[in-house]
């Protein structure tokens, strides 16, 4: 301790008597001395040494090209602009659907007034109609799925933004308040993969 | 005996649009005394205040989700006995199991077509 205050009151006598030093110039000189000292350690002690400064380097490097790709982009424009737009969707074809369904609605008031073939046939074609509506559902569910892949990723980007000292924000932790039953909720499945109505239907049959 | 279409029928999701469709499936088959929830909290309450006589639920719904709508129906002394029919786009096994489990009486999965609804409903209100 006594030596750390004399050191440093000896750097701050040189700091008055050179005040134009260039601190990159003195880390240069100081480097140079402490190379000079290499002959001290052990040669496994100055290969470990080596290997860390190397390490050093490679992360100064990583921190400098993070920095340089911007990636506070991802989490401030990127991800937040494909998530709007993706709400965007679910909206225009909520609208689109509520407009086909009035119309559909209109269809079926018309059927109602007729009889016969006319009337049958028509309604056959509004049933069609509301039973391809379901679209907008199915889709609007896998679309949530994606922002919610999106948020993840995002959150994730933040942490290693904030890891590498690049940003001094605070990483952003969406508070969500989890169903007891939510390791079942898994939305639509890809169909390749998911049961289908007789698929369910045998699985039901067999409690019986 | 024909299956009586009088009976009120509450239909549960959260998706608007799934709601009308469903709405509209009901009425070409003459079911006309329908009502709606677009959540298991708000359809609870509808139950437990009213007189219904099926219940078609959406399963993926917040707060209160479809199967802890159908496990609230199974233990309320009052409602232990209504007819339930899960529609939903959650199709695995263990979605299938549990909803057995809870006492479902029907699963539909989505997207689904009108003849399954009717088939279904006619099923669990003792026809078919």
């Amino acid at each position: 301790m006594a030596d750390a205050d004399q050191l440093s009151s000896r750097l701050a006598e040189i700091r008055l008597q050179h005040p134009d030093a260039e601190p990159a110039l003195v880390a240069e000189v100081v480097r140079a001395v402490l190379s000079t000292l290499s002959g001290d350690l052990s040669p496994q002690e100055t290969s470990l040494l080596a290997e860390v400064e190397a390490l050093g380097r490679t992360i100064a490097c990583a921190k400098a090209e993070i920095a340089a790709l911007r990636v506070d982009d991802i989490t401030d424009n990127h991800i937040p602009f494909a998530t709007d737009e993706l709400d965007a969707i679910v909206e225009h074809t909520a609208t689109a659907t509520n407009a086909i369904l009035s119309s559909c609605e209109t269809l079926d008031d018309v059927a109602a007034a007729l009889t016969g073939d006319a009337a049958t046939s028509l309604q056959d074609a509004t049933t069609r109609i509301y039973e391809a509506c379901s679209f907008q559902d199915i889709t609007g569910q896998r679309i949530t799925k994606v922002v919610s892949t999106l948020k993840t990723i995002e959150a994730k980007v933040a942490q290693i933004v904030t890891t590498f000292g690049t940003s001094k924000r605070e990483v952003p932790v969406e508070e969500t308040v989890e169903a007891a039953d939510s390791a079942l909720l898994n939305g639509p499945q890809h169909p390749t993969v998911a049961m289908d109505q007789s698929d369910i239907d045998k699985l039901l049959a067999s409690f019986e | 005996m024909p299956i009586d279409k009088s009976i009120n029928v509450l239909i549960v999701d959260d998706y608007k649009t799934m709601l009308r469709i469903i709405r509209n499936l009901l009425k070409q088959i003459e079911f006309n005394n329908v009502e709606e929830a677009t959540d298991g909290a708000e359809a609870l309450a509808k139950l437990r205040s009213g007189s219904f006589g099926l219940v078609i639920s959406d399963w993926n719904m917040t707060p209160m989700t479809g199967l802890q709508l159908l496990q609230e129906v199974r233990a309320d002394a009052k409602l232990k006995t209504m007819p339930f029919i899960m529609v939903t786009a959650e199709s695995k096994v263990e979605n299938v199991v549990a909803a057995k489990q809870a006492g479902v009486s029907n699963y539909i999965v989505k997207p689904f077509n009108a003849e399954t609804l009717r088939e279904k409903i006619e099923k669990v209100l003792g026809h078919g």
